[in-house]
């Protein structure tokens, strides 16, 4: 931490502040925004490779004969269904249904697993599932054991390859193999935040400047370049990933927010089911992606309105750089989230017109 | 890039450069590196008033907007059409051709007491 802000940092960031990097305030971590431009970054990881530094998320690793048990029951998806080796993106609820955060759930071992969650949800999500633990499993708060490096991008592959004996083509998508990067013991997933192929590695922090500089330099060929979190936004945006905080809050359920398919709900007791059951019999908003069909950007919180009436809010909104259009997503009625609706964005008590399309803005060509 | 002796510059990061009863209005150079990519320009019709002090338009990059404040009062001679279709511009020649707007100045003198461009570049070297 930095005796002078109070922020947060991660082990990267005199990498950063030597490479000019325009750190930000996020969630209480200092953060490198951008680097060069958001856009060519965004560029980069759409066409060749990016490299982040995403070492402020948090890990916490649940063990014990019942750790399987205890995973099920504070999150939706069924990690009783996981082998060993495979990861899948699930939810924590609070008992009302709402969000406590969206984490990715690893299996490591028969009775392990390794759970990746948000920086500012960290603690929170610790103690949420401390709280829940009536199967005597040991919930390790592991954040400070881990530095996180995101390598995104068509490139990612051929990069990451010339540092590791792992063959990377044997992983397939949402699935993680522990071996090594240029030399240090590596969970690499092939998971990613950005729409493209890629993988998230989880190394020990005293390793990560090493491992970033040799990653940079394996990825030169390549036009590899360092990306901040203004870019991971608008790539996530583009493939309609959601973001706590944004889509996803303490008073936003899975249904609302289009993620249906992270909730087992025929698989056992967990938190926020019982809850959950009559919010399904009757969902009122639901998330839906639009884009500006006038001058103007929506942006995050903007109010929107149908036929000049309010009739809900942008979550996620600004440029696409891939597409080049203004979009965004937001919480509509739910007779009105399909494709084809008109609404208004109010940008500055303007009202500015948009409509609903279909989600994801982007996806990338199956390779 | 220079930031010319011509023009008078304000601590939100405007210039201004006077000629006569005419101005010309824009953002600086610093003001554009710290907005970075700018992909839209928000700006007043030609014929409407701009008040010193006041905002009158706005600029976005990716992640924000970011208000314009106008330098001097007057009324908008042409808002610069080139940015419509090139916001990017903004960011590539903020001084020159991607000036904001035109205006015909209501006082001449109001340009007087804001920032020679020495003035200017030693308040954004302490920011």
């Amino acid at each position: 931490m930095s005796p002078a802000t109070g922020l947060k940092r991660t082990p990267l960031f005199d990498v950063h502040t030597a490479s000019k990097a325009k750190m930000v305030d996020f969630g209480g971590w200092e953060m490198p925004v951008q680097y060069s431009s958001i856009i060519e970054e965004h560029n980069a990881v759409r066409n060749a490779v990016g490299l982040f530094d995403v070492s402020h998320m948090g890990e916490i690793e649940i063990h014990g004969p019942e750790a399987a048990k205890l995973v099920d029951y504070v999150s939706t998806n069924n990690a009783a269904k996981l082998k060993i080796g495979q990861a899948h993106y699930s939810a924590l609820l609070y008992d009302h249904g709402g969000f406590v955060d969206d984490i990715l759930v690893h299996k490591v071992a028969e009775h392990s697993f390794f759970l990746c969650v948000n920086a500012s949800n960290q603690e929170k999500d610790f103690e949420h599932i401390r709280q829940h633990n009536e199967f005597n499993a040991n919930v390790d708060f592991a954040s400070d054991r881990y530095a996180q490096l995101a390598i995104q991008g068509p490139r990612a592959v051929p990069t990451l390859q010339k540092l590791t004996s792992t063959d990377l083509n044997g992983i397939k998508y949402y699935w993680f193999t522990d071996g090594t990067v240029a030399g240090t013991p590596a969970r690499i997933a092939r998971t990613g935040y950005t729409g493209e192929d890629g993988f998230e590695v989880y190394i020990s922090p005293g390793e990560a400047q090493r491992v970033w500089g040799e990653i940079m330099h394996a990825g030169s060929e390549f036009g590899i370049k360092a990306c901040g979190l203004g870019a991971r936004n608008t790539l996530r945006l583009e493939a309609k990933m959601a973001l706590y905080g944004h889509e996803l809050t303490a008073s936003t359920n899975p249904f609302e927010a289009d993620l249906g398919w992270i909730v087992k709900m025929d698989k056992g007791e967990f938190v926020g089911r019982p809850a959950l059951r009559e919010l399904q019999q009757a969902i009122t908003r639901k998330l839906a992606g639009f884009e500006m069909t006038e001058r103007g950007i929506g942006r995050d919180g903007y109010e929107v309105w149908i036929e000049g009436k309010p009739a809900g809010w942008v979550t996620s909104g600004g440029p696409s750089p891939t597409l080049n259009k203004n979009i965004g997503l937001c919480y509509l009625p739910a007779d009105c989230a399909n494709p084809g609706v008109n609404l208004q964005i109010v940008i500055r008590k303007a009202p500015v017109s948009a409509v609903t399309v279909p989600t994801p803005f982007y996806k990338r060509a199956k390779a | 890039m220079s930031y010319p002796e011509a023009y008078r510059y304000t601590k939100e990061h405007e210039w201004v450069h006077v000629d006569g009863d005419h101005a010309t209005i824009g953002i600086t150079d610093h003001a554009q590196h710290e907005l970075g990519d700018i992909v839209f320009v928000d700006l007043p019709k030609s014929g409407s008033k701009v008040t010193k002090g006041h905002t009158f338009g706005s600029v976005e990059s990716v992640k924000a907007v970011s208000d314009i404040y106008a330098p001097v009062s007057g009324e908008v001679v042409e808002p610069n059409p080139l940015l419509s279709k090139h916001p990017e511009k903004l960011n590539e020649d903020p001084h020159g051709e991607a000036w904001l707007i035109k205006v015909k100045l209501a006082s001449p003198s109001e340009a007087n007491d804001l920032l020679s461009a020495a003035d200017y570049q030693k308040y954004i070297g302490a920011e």
